[in-house]
């Protein structure tokens, strides 16, 4: 037999407890990644000299080099300069700000999207600026933003697997821990896949029905 | 920065291993884009599932995952593939499932008055996607393509996760031996840079080549000039 | 001669030739409940040159659509050139025959919205057809193209792409493409109702010269009265899926029959 059924149910409850894990660093590393990229497209669009232009290549930097690398900076480079956390947390973190490089970008095509007559409406009525962000701007943007948010959220679930080199024990570095112990990968694979795949076709599915129900009305 | 001096050979040969993953991955990329794209656009049935379920996995699982797949669950049927096709197989057919969607969503989207068009004129269903449908869809492509292009860049870092020696393999290689490690990382992030963003730089070229007013503006300079000939 | 028990078309004329070239015999078509066609015959003589009228959502596109084969009927026969281009009876589910791509090879088309191939220069767009479909060689085909952009006045225009032109020029060259095919019949959908005003002369010129000078059979969809009366042969008045009216012009337009063609003219006509 190629495929071992007695064996593969008996690792299946260890890979859900990984599943688990890739799931919280999923949800909490797309928080910091939203609240992370508005941060950088507000500091973009405020064009304050140098910190802008400083933002701007942070950005581009993030996107233009692999997720693994920027994993093996945290994990080996920063301790040596005395930060240094457990591999769960570097992991939300180094994914979380990864993404947050791509948020960026979806907020700042979102701000771009309010029309002008909207700031020059609170303009008129001599809103204050922090007014003028929270209740006029920002509110319509994010609405173009949440369907974008859901796709980079199942990105990010699909994307943490990279994490395992950095001994992050989510989904897949259990199934790869299952495979060199038992010396049998066939299963813990397939079925690391196939969890996958369970979680992120449905969510795909749904994210695409918010992306009609949210898309422009005018 | 000595290591970086000491070792740059490595880091070169590394270099050359990593543009050889992307350049073999990006062409079956491509291939798996459109062979999965159209077959997914087919009215067959039998030839459009096949593509979806083939989309939809390869999206829906990690890269990670199927390299690994493809890498140590393989052999179980009895198929040992070298380290180095396993990941330009998981690469291409994982960024081609990507950039099937692109393909797909591309032709899917060109107006339908193009194909009524072609109809009109007797145009057979292949000749019609050959030389009307597919070249008007090539402009839409290209910056979805550049970033799938980009993606696949960075994520050929993955393949030192299965022994092949790209410059991230050896960058960890020169890590665990000299312990100079930022330094190291400095340079592969920054050579990682530089090749993303030669890709985008390539993309926005190819996007002017192939835009669909180049040929109008080219036009234009013909006649000018043989308006010019004729005041002369 | 035609049986007698055949429903005859409204007012046919006698001295054209027996054997029409187009005939659509108890054709429906129906989008779910909605019945755009229903039953519809009517026919048209080799050579005639007859205008549709009729106010929008009475199904004259779905007509033009039919004979280009964009559209599947729900129901019914029709005929082009004495070869069945569709014969369809009620539920029965159709597929594309060689039969119909050969029939529909005789009929050319001009689109409300034109459809040139926006990456491809006047010529190309011309020329494409008739080398890949026809197997014509180049250099003839650019010849044939060349005297069909001289008649429809765009001889300096050739190298230019669809973005370059003007919607009068564009439908120009579209009126260009679909000759270039030697259709012996030419559908026109509306042709000149995406254009600008000033531009609608420059296309109902073409299509009169086309109208005067050609033996090609055309079947057009127009909302220009005027122009209608001056070419056409017979004037087809349309409302509900049907053909409520038909005759020479001077009859439909100076003296209607029918109530509903008396309003929808004095409708337009009042504007
Ligand atoms: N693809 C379609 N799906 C559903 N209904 C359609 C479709 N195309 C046309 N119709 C309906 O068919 C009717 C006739 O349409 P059409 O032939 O375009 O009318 P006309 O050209 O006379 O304005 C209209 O009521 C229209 O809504
Ligand atoms: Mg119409």
């Amino acid at each position: 037999m190629i495929w071992d059924n007695n064996f593969a149910v008996s690792v299946i409850p260890l890979l859900l407890e990984g599943l688990w894990v890739t799931i919280k660093i999923t949800l909490l590393g797309t928080t910091l990644a939203a609240a992370l990229g508005l941060f950088f497209a507000i500091l973009r669009r405020l064009a304050i000299p140098v910190l802008s232009l400083v933002v701007s290549f942070f950005v581009v930097f993030v996107r233009g080099t692999p997720l693994l690398v920027q994993a093996y900076c945290a994990f080996f480079v920063l301790p040596a300069y005395g930060i240094s956390f457990d591999a769960f947390t570097t992991g939300v973190v180094v994914i979380g700000v990864n993404y947050s490089a791509y948020m960026a970008e979806v907020y700042r095509s979102g701000i771009q999207g309010v029309p002008k007559g909207q700031w020059e409406a609170a303009t008129a009525l001599s809103l204050p600026s922090v007014r003028t962000w929270g209740r006029i701007i920002l509110p319509q943007a994010v609405r173009t933003v949440v369907p974008m948010l859901g796709n980079y959220l199942i990105q990010m679930f699909k994307d943490s697997a990279v994490l395992s080199a950095i001994t992050v024990v989510e989904l897949m570095a259990t199934a790869q821990a299952i495979g060199s112990s038992s010396f049998r990968y066939l299963e813990p694979l397939t079925l690391a896949a196939l969890l996958f795949l369970a979680v992120s076709y449905p969510a795909s599915r749904l994210v695409n029905r918010l992306e009609r129900r949210y898309a422009p009305q005018h | 920065m000595s290591a970086v001096i000491d070792y740059a050979p490595l880091l070169w040969q590394g270099l050359l291993t990593t543009i050889l993953v992307a350049v073999l991955s990006g062409a079956l990329c491509l291939v798996v884009a459109f062979a999965a794209g159209l077959a997914r656009l087919s009215s067959h049935r039998f030839i459009s599932w096949p593509a979806g379920v083939f989309i939809e996995v390869f999206r829906g699982t990690s890269l990670l995952v199927q390299m690994f797949w493809l890498f140590f669950a393989l052999p179980f049927f009895g198929i040992q593939l070298h380290p180095l096709t396993a990941a330009v197989l998981a690469l291409g057919l994982n960024e081609g499932a990507y950039a099937a969607e692109v393909v797909r969503g591309a032709i899917a989207s060109r107006a339908k008055g193009q194909t009524e068009a072609c109809i009109a004129l007797g145009m057979e269903p292949a000749l019609r996607l050959r030389r009307i449908i597919i070249p008007q869809s090539i402009p839409a492509m290209l910056p979805p393509f550049g970033n799938v292009m980009v993606d696949l860049l960075k994520n050929t870092s993955l393949v030192s996760l299965v022994t092949v020696a790209d410059l991230t393999f050896r960058a960890q290689m020169i890590r665990s031996s000299t312990g100079q490690t930022t330094a190291i990382f400095l340079t592969i992030l920054v050579l990682y840079f530089v090749l993303s963003y030669l890709l985008t730089l390539l993309t926005s070229w190819l996007e002017r080549r192939f835009a669909l007013d180049r040929r109008a503006l080219a036009a234009q300079r013909k006649d000018s000039k043989m308006m010019k000939v004729g005041a002369a | 001669m035609r049986p007698s028990t055949e429903p005859q078309p409204l007012s046919a004329p006698v001295d054209l030739a027996p054997d029409p070239i187009i005939r659509f015999q108890n054709v429906s078509k129906n989008w779910g409940s909605n019945q755009v066609l229903k039953s519809l015959n009517f026919e048209v003589a080799p050579g005639e040159k007859v205008s549709i009228i009729g106010p929008s959502g009475s199904g004259k596109t779905t007509i033009l659509r039919i004979l280009m084969t964009l559209e599947t009927p729900s129901e019914g026969l029709v005929k082009v050139d004495g070869d069945t281009l569709w014969d369809v009876s009620p539920g029965q589910k159709v597929r594309e025959t060689k039969q119909m791509r050969e029939t529909r090879r005789k009929i050319g088309m001009v689109f409300q919205q034109f459809n040139l191939f926006p990456h491809m220069t006047a010529m190309e767009n011309i020329i494409e057809a008739p080398i890949h479909v026809l197997g014509m060689n180049k250099a003839e085909a650019k010849e044939r193209a060349a005297e069909l952009l001289n008649l429809v006045g765009l001889g300096k225009h050739m190298n230019h792409t669809p973005p370059q032109m003007s919607g009068g020029q564009q439908q120009r060259v579209a009126i260009a493409r679909a000759l270039a095919m030697r259709p012996k019949v030419l559908l026109f959908d509306e042709p000149t109702s995406a254009l600008d005003p000033e531009l609608i002369g420059e296309v109902l010129n073409v299509i009169r010269n086309l109208a005067h000078t050609t033996d090609m059979t055309m079947l057009m969809v127009t909302h220009e009265m005027r122009f209608a009366e001056e070419i056409s042969d017979r004037v087809v008045m349309f409302d509900n899926g049907a053909a409520v009216e038909s005759g020479p012009p001077a009859q439909i337009f100076k003296d209607p029959q029918q109530e509903r063609t008396r309003t929808f003219l004095r409708a337009v006509l009042q504007h």
